[in-house]
């Protein structure tokens, strides 16, 4: 195992961990509900395509609905029963707004759809594992949801170099990772050596925060007999799981603005997903369940559940218990998670925590005018002044703002984390960036009629010129035999 | 579920605010100043009090006229933590009235005509004590010499407030200037600068805070203590200290050895006057300073360099109000040229070339 103590990312924060009440805790699984809850978008991109219909009999893995586009995923059925629905259902989003869901009713009889075991992942080409992990359903299951398969087909377009994989998990109270580090570590780096083989990497790094000294020495052990494949621990340091500060932690690269991690030769994926795509190359199993961690002040009994995909966050917390009614119900850990409407939402494929905070944990308090302390340029992991950001987007000066780099910003949330005058600062940029979307959108379409209208013209005057040159032509043609 | 308009992260908070922050800046100054109160005496302690009722009231009135809340803003210690620190660099004997004009023109004029908390391009307080000195000079260069609390020649609380309040004689004895200010002088009439120390600049006196100078600055140790306490908060960053006081000293040092008769050595500068509780308590306002550390290490070298300047060849003995006040100027410019470098980016904002593809032979 390779220390690292000199390669560092600027910035950052170090929110309090809470991470002790669930790291020691074995994964449970979590019985069947009464219903399954299915979005047909569990990913970023295209939604998937439904292809069966109420009342159908379904099977464990069975397909339910298929990708539809280059960057989605297909959703599978967690579990075997009959589809009683397909219609609109609140999404785990903060919006609250309904999504197409196939709402599954289990027999209780977990009949697994046929699978075929007899594949070697060793011996398929680089197209056929992606092809596989893409068939499977498999997206990045640290948060971001992004079809895994596209980030594996990577490897054919540029050189790749170093698959990095992420186990830093450095969002407070969530342990899903450290936990799945811990015990089942061989899988996970199996997983690892078919993603490998998919990338055409060579090396394998596995970053793990040093506040996880047993997913280390877990993983290490594990990783023991893969001369390629390397457990590094990192500092413990808020955003160390972003990918591109993950890579300069481990390699001192920056990946260049504009520029995917690619393109300096390195592809990042999550442990979980490692730990997916070995079972979909494996076992032939696609993504129907994963590790949720039920966690923050209000949970009577934090747990590390062993989720079907489509349960209710409601039967989570049943299953963990509510010791008072939470202040805030969030999907993902407390730094970047998203606040929940309600609990009557489904867990997908990128739920990797479910947080029920206390008044207290949020230590929400008055928002003040800035004071200019610049702790949130100090904070900054990206090198940005989020306070001359904020004040330009307040001004409604979004140029401003991008002159700032508000293009480079992260949305990690350490600039706000540290503000002592509460100022949302990343509430500003989010909304600056979504009307920088419009605002460019706007102009497209903008241009797009220019374009449009000006081939028009052009079009209209070369017909006017060619009947002004036939007419010429014509009456030319005329005098010369009336003169012939 | 009670359900809050905030949608995005983060959704839980460093344990800091801007009144705590406040509270801190102003404790890790109470050493320093708990000496210039013993020190100085009862007439001190007015002046302090007179400082502080005139900032709370400036701010409650301008906070009421601007139909702005008055309670939050009140109590979150900025105007508290204004007074107390141009308070720390009065002569400690001054009249009761340079202590309210002060503490009010630092609000109102300092503070609120710019648009209140984090909006002033100055530094409120030394504004204040600019104004001050240029505009009574005879009062604001008047020093007292130690007259410790308790001791037989300090007066007691009634002579105090005649002195405070102006109705007691001037009394000769009890006052003098300052080193720098004797060094000043000193030249003016052709003394050499070991005859202008002779007997006025003792280094450990000046580290324990027996001698004369503003309230809460005399001792250089108390001081730097309070600075070192802001830096482990984390409430100060060590670049415009650090900065300052080495521009001060590399400068000083300079001269002192080309001509040690004109010049003082770097002790002197570093331990006279306000050089330290500038460096670490008032040149390190978050409002008037840079937010990137580059610019912040530009701003104390800055001050640094000019509080040097100004002492050595301004019109003035002392010169950190000055030079905190022009840099402070300069601010807005450094924030716009010294920004910190963007992940993947070139200083210029241009983003970084890919690095070479490496030559590794594949593994098929």
């Amino acid at each position: 195992m390779l220390r690292l103590r000199r390669l560092r990312f600027r910035g950052g924060v170090h929110p309090e961990g809470h991470k002790q009440s669930t790291t020691d805790r074995e994964i449970e699984p979590l019985p069947l509900p009464a219903r399954l809850y299915l979005p047909v978008q569990q990913h970023i991109g295209a939604p998937a395509e439904p292809l069966v219909k109420p009342g159908d009999y379904v099977l464990k893995g069975q397909l339910l609905a298929r990708s539809a586009g280059a960057v989605s995923a297909p959703v599978h059925a967690s579990t075997s029963g009959t589809v009683v629905a397909i219609e609109p259902f609140t999404a785990p989003h903060p919006s609250g707004l309904p999504v197409r869901t196939v709402i599954l009713e289990p027999d209780g009889e977990e009949r697994w759809a046929e699978r075929s075991y007899d594949s070697d992942a060793f011996a398929m080409t680089p197209e056929e594992i992606a092809a596989r992990v893409g068939a499977a359903g498999i997206v990045g299951m640290g948060g971001a949801a992004f079809p895994a398969a596209v980030k594996l087909n990577l490897g054919s377009r540029n050189t790749v170099h170093t698959l990095v994989i992420n186990g830093g998990e450095c969002e407070p109270y969530l342990t899903c990772d450290d936990r799945l580090m811990q015990e089942r570590p061989r899988e996970i780096i199996d997983g690892v050596r078919i993603m490998m083989r998919a990338l055409h990497a060579h090396t394998a790094r596995i970053a793990i925060e040093d506040n996880k000294p047993y997913a280390i020495a877990a993983m290490t052990a594990a990783a023991a007999a893969c001369p390629d494949v390397h457990v590094t621990a990192v500092p413990t340091r808020y955003p160390m799981g972003s990918e591109k500060q993950m890579i300069q932690a481990l390699t001192g690269l920056e990946v260049p603005a504009g520029k995917l991690s690619a393109d300096v030769g390195i592809v990042v994926h999550n442990v979980a997903t490692a730990h997916a795509v070995r079972n979909a190359l494996r076992r032939d199993q696609a993504l129907i369940s994963r590790i949720v961690t039920v966690g923050g002040g209000a949970v009577d009994t934090p747990r590390n559940l062993e989720v079907p995909l489509g349960t209710l966050v409601s039967d989570l917390l049943e299953a963990c218990g509510l010791k008072e009614e939470p202040a805030r119900l969030l999907a993902g850990g407390p730094m970047m998670g998203m606040v929940l409407p309600h609990a009557q939402v489904p867990v997908v494929k990128g739920t990797n925590g479910i947080i029920a905070l206390t008044a207290k944990e949020i230590n929400a308090g008055e928002v003040r005018p800035c004071i200019r302390c610049a702790r949130c340029v100090a904070a900054c992991p990206c090198g940005l002044m989020p306070l001359e950001m904020a004040s330009r987007v307040r001004s409604g000066d979004i140029d401003g703002a991008v002159s700032y780099g508000l293009g480079d910003c992260i949305s990690c949330g350490s600039c706000s984390y540290v503000c002592p005058s509460n100022i949302p600062l990343v509430q500003y940029f989010n909304f600056a960036k979504g009307a920088l979307a419009n605002q460019r959108e706007e102009q497209r379409k903008t241009e797009e009629t220019r374009r449009l209208a000006a081939e028009r013209n052009a079009r209209l005057e070369a017909a006017k010129q060619q009947k002004a040159n036939q007419q010429r032509r014509r009456s030319e043609a005329a005098e010369s035999t009336e003169s012939g | 579920m009670a359900q809050t308009e905030v949608i995005g992260g983060p959704h839980v908070r460093a344990p800091s605010s801007v009144p705590r922050t406040m509270a801190l800046v102003l404790l890790a100054s109470s050493p320093a100043a708990g000496l210039g109160l013993y020190l100085f005496g009862w007439p001190a302690l007015n002046l302090l009090m007179v400082t502080i009722a005139a900032a709370l009231l400036s701010e409650t009135l301008s906070l009421w006229l601007m139909g702005k809340p008055v309670r939050s803003s009140l109590f979150d210690g900025s105007a508290l933590l204004t007074a107390w620190l141009l308070a720390l660099t009065l002569p400690p004997w001054a009249p009761w009235w340079i202590g309210a004009l002060g503490g009010a023109f630092a609000i109102l004029i300092g503070k609120q005509v710019f648009g209140g908390i984090g909006q002033n391009l100055f530094n409120p307080a030394m504004l204040a004590r600019v104004a001050l000195l240029i505009s009574f000079p005879l009062e604001m260069t008047t020093w007292a010499q130690p007259h410790p609390l308790f001791a037989a020649d300090s007066p007691d609380f009634l002579t105090a407030l005649s002195i405070t309040f102006g109705t007691a004689p001037h009394i000769d004895g009890m006052t003098s200037a300052t080193v720098l200010g004797y060094v000043k002088t000193g030249f003016t009439q052709g003394h050499t600068l070991s005859q202008s120390l002779t007997g006025h600049f003792a280094p450990t006196a000046s580290l324990l805070g027996d001698t004369n100078g503003s309230l809460g600055e005399t001792s250089a140790l108390l001081v730097v203590l309070g600075g070192l306490v802001l830096l482990q908060q984390r409430i100060i960053t060590w670049q415009i200290p650090l900065a300052m006081l080495a521009a001060i000293a590399a400068l000083s040092g300079l001269f002192h050895w080309i001509d040690p008769e004109r010049y003082g050595g770097v002790l002197f500068h570093l331990l006279s006057g306000g050089a330290l509780l500038g460096a670490f308590f008032i040149a390190t306002d978050p409002v008037t300073s840079p937010s990137s550390p580059r610019g912040q290490l530009l701003f104390g070298a800055g001050c640094g360099a000019l509080t040097w300047v100004i002492r050595t060849w301004g019109g003035y003995p002392e010169g950190v109000a000055f030079a905190v006040l022009l840099m402070n100027a300069v601010t807005p410019l450094i924030d716009h040229y010294l920004r910190p470098r963007v992940y993947g980016r070139t200083r210029r904002g241009e983003p970084l070339r890919p690095p070479a593809p490496r030559n590794e032979t594949s593994d098929e």
